[in-house]
């Protein structure tokens, strides 16, 4: 039997006036990957962000391992084991490599055990590991977002929130970055995938929730979903 | 452990340094000007913690710098005749002028040289807390908001002392009321005759202890997280960095070393006066920062001591004349050419480290 790692109960959120999420149930198990997946403007970025603690919710419970955590600071929620990528990468430009995956282990005190995650993280992206001293700002697209994942990982997560992993990148890079997402699950991550590439998504993802303005209109397997008409239709483009 | 306490030691060695040697050696000309240079130094290098560091936008520098050197004033002035009676005599670290001029029964270190540290700390410390009001409210915010609230304060701190009571002649000390020593800060016409203890020694120590501090921070944990907030503050909360903490930090530490060269110039000058420390001031300061380099400490210090000593080379009441408009051309040039300042984050010595690292 496998057990909840994460639970969003009734979870709504405002920008102000703006009444971004309605409402969102999810149930993510660990050790899985789990899938969110929405034409543009749907929440799924707000649903993340909400998730590590970035924005307050107005109404409803986000539960990590049964505990509530949506009363708690960003900071706190990064300690207690969720790492998140955000959209865009948010990497930092101006600082090298090496210091942008020590700020992923910022807010650890273990010495030992950030170097051997920082091992780790190099040996899963080598390139980055050839690149330490250079400007985090001058990678290319491809190396900003396996930097981006990889000094989340310094946080050494057991839930990993990915936000558009293969925005603006070429396929063949696309394809390294989702191969790398399934080795981390394979080591025991449970990751939250939002994508609008719902193709790879489903592919590589065991659950999956549709968003759409701020409410999901659907969920299950994501093999179920891959073959569904209507999202073939919305979403895989027929 | 030996690293730790070599450095301060350096410093309090280079301050001994400079005060002994200029002192022996000067007629009061290098004096005067090193001290002047000393105290941008101090107010640059305090301003990038904020402004370089953290990326907030401060330019009210100057309020802090006016808090510091009136509460040093008053201290210095009224609590001296209060607390001793008569002013006390500076001993030869808090000597302000050339040696030949001693009086040669001087005390190497006197209850005055000990009661001025306090008084330094003191400003510090009210500048600081002052630093905490201001920046509690804005700081919380993301964006801009902290250059506006900051103007507002350097204004509000000039107009406040402006319309304080004239000084309390120290003949009439002893019929004053405390309430009046509290508001005598010599409306506009400036707070004068303020008992001289900044001398090259304590500057030199103090621009040393900022140097150290701003030189910490920058390569510690805190360092990377001020760093991280400049460049994604968001980035930087999804990382763990408590932002808005981290920013007031800097925000107070800055004000602390701004109150400091307050009392600095208060007891150096031996007058201070709030009228001259407007929101010019304040942008002279960010000035130097943005020329500097916006995170660099050593970029600071030596803008502040080309844009200090500058002006004296090429005579000061022309200079003045067209002041305005050279920091505005300073400031247009800098944006197009370099417009991370002339060192951006490096330091000095990164730039030979990188020249070396490439050729080999
Ligand atoms: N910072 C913001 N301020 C105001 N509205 C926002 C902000 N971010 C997102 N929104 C709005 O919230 C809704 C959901 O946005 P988002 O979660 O970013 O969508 P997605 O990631 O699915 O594309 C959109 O209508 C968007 O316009
Ligand atoms: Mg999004």
């Amino acid at each position: 039997m496998s057990e909840l790692l994460l639970q969003l109960q009734d979870l709504h959120v405002h920008y102000g006036v703006i009444h971004a999420l309605q409402g969102i149930n999810m149930n993510i198990e660990r050790g899985t990957i789990v899938t969110l997946i929405g034409g543009n403007g749907a929440g799924k970025s707000t649903t993340l962000r909400a998730v590590s603690g970035l924005l307050r919710p107005t109404h409803g419970s986000i539960l990590f391992e049964g505990q509530p955590i949506h009363q708690l600071a960003a900071h706190r929620i990064v300690r207690r084991g969720i790492a998140h990528a955000p959209e865009g990468r948010g990497i930092f430009p101006n600082l090298s490599v090496e210091e942008n995956l020590m700020l992923g282990a910022y807010a650890r005190n273990d010495r030992e055990g950030i170097r051997s995650d920082r091992t780790k993280s190099l040996a899963l992206f080598p390139r980055l590991a050839e690149r330490l001293r250079q400007r985090a700002g001058t990678l290319s697209g491809g190396e900003q977002q396996m930097l981006a994942i990889a000094r989340a990982l310094m946080a050494r997560p057991r839930l990993l929130l990915l936000d558009e992993p293969s925005l603006g990148l070429a396929p063949q890079i696309v394809q390294v970055i989702f191969r790398i997402i399934r080795q981390i699950n394979a080591e025991g991550v449970t990751i939250l995938l939002v994508e609008q590439n719902a193709h790879m998504a489903l592919s590589i993802a065991d659950q999956a929730y549709v968003i759409q303005t701020g409410k999901v209109i659907k969920h299950g397997p994501a093999r179920e979903l891959l073959t569904d008409k209507d999202i073939q239709k919305a979403y895989l483009g027929g | 452990m030996i690293r730790s306490i070599f450095a301060p030691l350096m410093v309090l060695l280079i301050a001994i340094g400079v005060h002994g040697l200029v002192g022996r050696y000067d007629d009061g000309y290098w004096i005067n000007q090193l001290t002047i240079i000393g105290i941008a130094i101090i107010l640059a290098v305090s301003l990038n913690i904020v402004n370089g560091f953290t990326g907030q936008f401060s330019i009210g520098h100057a309020g802090f710098l006016s808090l510091g050197g009136y509460l040093a004033g008053s201290l210095l002035y009224y609590g001296s005749v209060m607390f001793f009676q008569t002013r006390p005599e500076p001993g030869f670290f808090s000597f302000t002028q050339p040696f030949d001029r001693m009086d040669p029964t001087i005390v190497w270190w006197g209850i005055g040289d000990l009661f001025f540290l306090c008084v330094c700390l003191s400003a510090g410390l009210f500048a600081a807390v002052a630093g905490l009001i201001v920046g509690l409210p804005s700081l919380r915010l993301r964006g801009d908001y902290l250059a506006i609230v900051t103007v507002g304060f350097g204004e509000i701190v000039r107009i406040l002392i402006e319309s304080s009571q004239r000084q309390v002649p120290l003949s009439r000390l002893n019929r004053a009321d405390g309430w009046d020593l509290v508001t005598g800060w010599g409306s506009a016409m400036g707070f004068n005759y303020i008992p001289k203890f900044g001398s090259l020694f304590w500057v030199y120590l103090f621009v040393g202890i900022t140097i150290l501090t701003a030189i910490r921070l920058k390569y510690s944990t805190h360092g990377r997280a001020y760093l991280s907030i400049r460049e994604d503050e968001i980035a930087a909360e999804a990382m763990g960095v408590r932002s808005t903490r981290y920013k007031i930090q800097a925000f107070v530490i800055s004000a602390f070393f701004a109150g400091i060269a307050g009392a600095l110039t208060a007891s150096s000058q031996g007058t201070i006066n709030a009228t001259e420390l407007a929101f010019m001031k304040s942008l002279e300061i960010v000035v130097i920062v943005v020329l500097g380099g916006m995170g660099s400490v050593s970029g600071a210090v030596l803008a502040a001591v080309v844009l200090t000593y500058l002006p004296e080379l090429l005579q000061a009441e022309t200079f003045a004349r067209y002041r305005l408009i050279l920091y505005a051309l300073v400031l247009i040039f800098v944006m197009i050419l370099r417009p991370r300042g002339l060192m951006g984050t490096r330091e000095v010595w990164d730039v030979f480290r990188r020249r070396r690292g490439v050729q080999g």
